[in-house]
């Protein structure tokens, strides 16, 4: 019980539970399986991304180029699918070979030039939009392969409404879990994984103790990579067409997400639980705000302000927790006599 | 927490049988040039098996650059001849090292804050095996094998940002000792540790000794050095003075051959200025878990001791009178005015300087340039008259703190995290002499900085006594707060137990007063 006080994700997830019953107030529609399965559904772009996310900024590195690889990697996808015909497996293969590449060069540039991770993404971002714009013109596709429609209409659990409309868990859930699963096994069952949160903690001492730092990083920086290009894919499947423009200017969002639940922007530490609990905190704020007929422009401000209380309150109680050693102070007052005895040597 | 009775359980390590003059190491004509420092000159150096090898020399002489390229963080200069274990390394890597069985405990000791002590001691294992999975479990039995080893309980599960820095230096040396070590190497391992765990500490080196294992340890405590050493090799400037049977040095020449003259410790006989009212008055101060019915009474130009055990109070009651950890009930006052310790802005406005154990976390900024650093603390008392930095006066400020305090430095516009660990060390001092404050409170101020050194800053505290200024030195070491202080205050469990005038006693009665009241 003491235990989970201390831990960040307990008080994100006391935020979720106050906000939901406040919601559920005004409109008993938020507390359904119906609503929940939604929020998974819909979130599962911002969740995939928010996973690449949270094993940079463990690492002790920041990305902002992510929204624009997942950008390229649609793109170019969607628009070979189109040329060749392919399937959705070879959609997904092929956005992830775009995406660990682009992610690649990202942790390459950072490690061997020592160029600050925010700098060099900002620089990648740029590079890798622009590019895009200036092949794809800028043109949205309207028509995916059909196997996108039917792929994103499949569900691994069907149940039905009272008035026998079909719902039920999403397979863009089901990838988004399965995706968070592995993560959780890469970060705490792997050398790889620990191996990140070493390096996070302190790189001099990774480096001493025998870690190949450059490996980390570029790993890091690909795994984003190939997460982003399937948010990507799944972006596609969830709107059903490719705009150029309409991911890149999330980065924030998704960082935001990964830093409310718990992972320090100063790196080592973080977790896909509470990964989790961050997102769907920021879902349920959006998501909260329609159900109770706020106007959306409020979005913004509510987001401020819930990051504010989330992150501040536990930094202070991380701060309150480390103030003074605890030492075992004598019981019963000295004598006065005792006081002098050495002086008056 | 302590290593009291040391027992090193030793079934791993097969016992050893080779002879002693087996050369384990054996590095010649070793060269490390950085931007504008030669840090290493031609050294020739050598480590037998299962030898106790200690390394001496002044700040900055290239003990730790010398540590660095043994264990394969840093390169040497082209030309240089290593050879271990009868095998000769050309390129020679961090991880040859770790094959060879050299594990390093440095200076810093380079541990993961972030995560568990568990952890941290069996990261080793985690890197050196072929498999990819961690098991928690094996990770567990090894974290635990490793401090029974040493004789040590600390909670596996509690995060190592959460220790002190004796129990912290602990868990590096359990992290060290993993099952194929053949050669220890520990830089400075002693400067967070009292008197007591340190000899436990070198019984666990004597013991790894009989078992084969070599140890290199760095070292300003010569009369530690000297203890235990098979061998010594001097250091000055980079270039080898020479390596001695340990049987045929005293501390007196160490120091010779480290520094080419020998100093001597003067008392201080200053008498502080009784008949103002006095500097610093504290009555009653309390605070619960920390330190209890403190009564203080400071004269202007008087240099107070505080010794005692770690644990013992010491720190709390520095961090009190500075402001970061009030009382919470008792009074106090500067000067006659009352003083808030509630407010640490308002108690430094007030003219209180401290300088902290750890330093080398808390004080300095370290990619920022040696001079910002020491002027960190004082900008607002030099302004020109439009509010700018006056940069001569600051230039000037650095240049003669410099000077004062022998830092040695290639140039003031250098990061601080190029010089050696003694030298950072120098620069925290002189930010905080920079700010001319009525009372400095030290916090084990000579902690590894070598014994010449340590001389020239107790000449500038006494100095600055002299001035008016008054001084609190924490100090585990004796000699330093009986030679350089009017009176010595013994604390134990938050109290202050005992006072001695400086004058008119000595080392054996303050330590046997302590060692009485030790639990
Ligand atoms: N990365 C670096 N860049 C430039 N100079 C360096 C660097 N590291 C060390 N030096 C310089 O090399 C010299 C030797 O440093 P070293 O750290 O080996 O000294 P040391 O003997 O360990 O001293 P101390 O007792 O203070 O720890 C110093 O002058 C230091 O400033
Ligand atoms: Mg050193």
């Amino acid at each position: 019980m003491k235990k989970l006080l201390e831990r960040h994700e307990t008080y994100v997830l006391a935020i979720i539970i106050l906000l939901s019953i406040l919601i559920t107030s005004f409109n008993p529609n938020f507390l359904t399986l119906e609503n929940a399965f939604d929020l998974l559904k819909s979130n599962a772009f911002t969740g995939i991304l928010a996973i690449g996310v949270l094993f940079v900024l463990i690492s002790g590195g920041i990305d902002i180029s992510f929204a624009a690889t997942a950008t390229i990697a649609e793109y170019l996808t969607v628009i070979v699918c189109l040329q060749i015909g392919g399937s959705m497996l070879f959609a997904f293969a092929m956005a992830v070979l775009i995406g660990i590449l682009l992610g690649m060069v990202n942790g390459y540039l950072i490690d061997r030039f020592s160029i600050p991770p925010i700098i060099t993404t900002i620089a990648t971002m740029n590079l890798y939009y622009g590019l895009l714009i200036v092949f794809s013109k800028g043109r949205w596709l309207y028509t995916l392969p059909p196997y996108f429609r039917s792929f994103a209409d499949i569900r691994i659990l069907t149940l039905s409404t009272a008035n026998g409309l079909p719902y039920g868990i999403s397979i863009i859930t089901a990838i988004w879990f399965a995706l968070m699963l592995l993560a959780s096994f890469i970060l705490n069952f792997t050398r790889l994984g620990r191996s990140i949160y070493a390096v996070g903690g302190d790189v001099i001492s990774a480096q001493r103790i025998g870690i190949r730092v450059r490996m980390i990083r570029v790993s890091v920086y690909s795994f984003m990579g190939a997460l982003a290009a399937v948010a990507g894919i799944v972006q596609a499947l969830l709107v059903q067409t490719v705009a150029p423009n309409s991911i890149v200017g999330k980065e924030l969002n998704v960082i935001a997400a990964v830093v409310l639940g718990g992972a320090s922007l100063t790196g080592g530490v973080g977790s896909v639980g509470g990964m989790f609990l961050g997102v769907m905190l920021l879902a349920i704020v959006q998501n909260g705000m329609t159900l109770m007929k706020i106007p959306a422009v409020w979005y913004d401000v509510f987001v401020g302000l819930v990051i504010i209380i989330s992150v501040g309150f536990s930094s202070w109680k991380a701060k309150r927790r480390s103030s003074g050693a605890i030492i075992d102070v004598q019981e019963a007052p000295r004598t006065h006599s005792e006081q002098t005895a050495g002086g008056s040597r | 927490m302590m290593m009291s009775g040391a027992v090193l359980y030793v079934e791993t390590f097969k016992e050893y049988v080779g002879t002693m003059e087996t050369e384990f190491l054996s590095m010649t004509h070793i060269n490390k040039r950085y931007a504008g420092v030669h840090a290493l000159k031609d050294v020739d150096f050598s480590i037998r098996e299962g030898e106790i090898h200690c390394l001496a020399g002044t700040n900055g002489s290239g003990k730790s650059t010398l540590v660095k390229i043994i264990c394969g963080v840093e390169q040497p200069d082209a030309d240089s001849h290593i050879v271990i274990g009868g095998q000769e390394h050309h390129r020679y890597s961090r991880m040859d090292a770790v094959h060879q069985g050299i594990q390093v405990i440095y200076q810093d000791l380079s541990l993961f804050p972030n995560l568990s002590v568990q952890e941290n001691i069996s990261f080793n294992e985690l890197l050196s095996g072929s498999r990819h999975l961690v098991s928690w479990k094996n990770s567990r039995t090894i974290a635990k094998k490793a401090m029974q080893r040493v004789g040590i309980s600390i909670t596996l599960d509690k995060k190592v940002a959460d220790l002190s820095m004796a129990d912290q230096q602990l868990v590096a040396i359990s992290r060290a000792l993993t099952n194929d070590v053949r050669l220890l190497i520990l830089d400075e391992p002693t400067t967070a540790l009292t008197k007591k765990e340190v000899q436990a500490l070198l019984s666990v080196i004597k013991d790894l000794k009989k078992h084969g294992i070599a140890t290199l340890f760095i070292s300003h405590k010569l009369d530690e050095l000297i203890e235990v050493a098979d061998r010594v090799t001097i250091l000055r400037d980079g270039e080898k003075t020479g390596t001695f049977n340990g049987d045929e040095l005293d501390d007196k020449k160490i120091e010779y051959h480290m520094t080419g003259t020998n100093t001597t410790y003067t008392p201080y006989h200053m008498e502080p200025d009784t008949s103002h009212t006095p500097l610093l008055e504290c009555r009653k101060l309390s605070r619960e878990k920390n330190y209890a019915d403190i009564d203080l009474t400071i004269h202007h130009g008087e240099i107070i001791g505080i010794t005692g055990l770690l644990g013992s109070g010491r720190t709390e009651l520095a961090l009190a009178l500075f402001g970061l950890n009030p009382p919470s009930s008792g009074t106090c006052s500067l000067n006659g005015e009352p003083l808030d310790l509630s407010d640490v802005q308002n108690v430094v406005e007030q003219g209180v300087a401290y300088v902290p154990e750890n330093r080398l976390v808390e004080g300095l900024v370290l990619n920022q340039p040696i001079s910002k650093n020491i002027v960190m603390t004082v900008l607002d008392n030099n302004l020109t008259r439009l509010g700018l930095l006056d940069d001569r006066k600051l230039k000037q400020k650095v240049d003669q703190l410099v000077k004062e305090l022998e830092i040695k430095i290639p140039s003031a516009e250098s990061a601080v995290k190029t010089l050696s660990g003694g030298n950072q060390q120098r620069v925290v001092l002189a930010k905080w002499i920079a700010t001319r404050p009525k009372l400095f409170i030290l916090d084990n101020p000579t902690v590894g900085i070598d014994i010449a050194a340590k001389t020239s800053i107790h000449t500038i505290i006494k100095q600055l006594a002299r001035e008016g200024m008054g001084i609190i030195i924490i100090s585990d070491e004796i000699p330093e707060v009986l030679y350089n202080c009017n009176r010595v205050l013994v604390m134990n469990r938050g109290r202050i137990i005992g006072s001695f005038d400086a004058k008119q006693t000595n080392e054996d009665e303050i330590q046997s007063f302590i060692d009485s009241h030790a639990l």
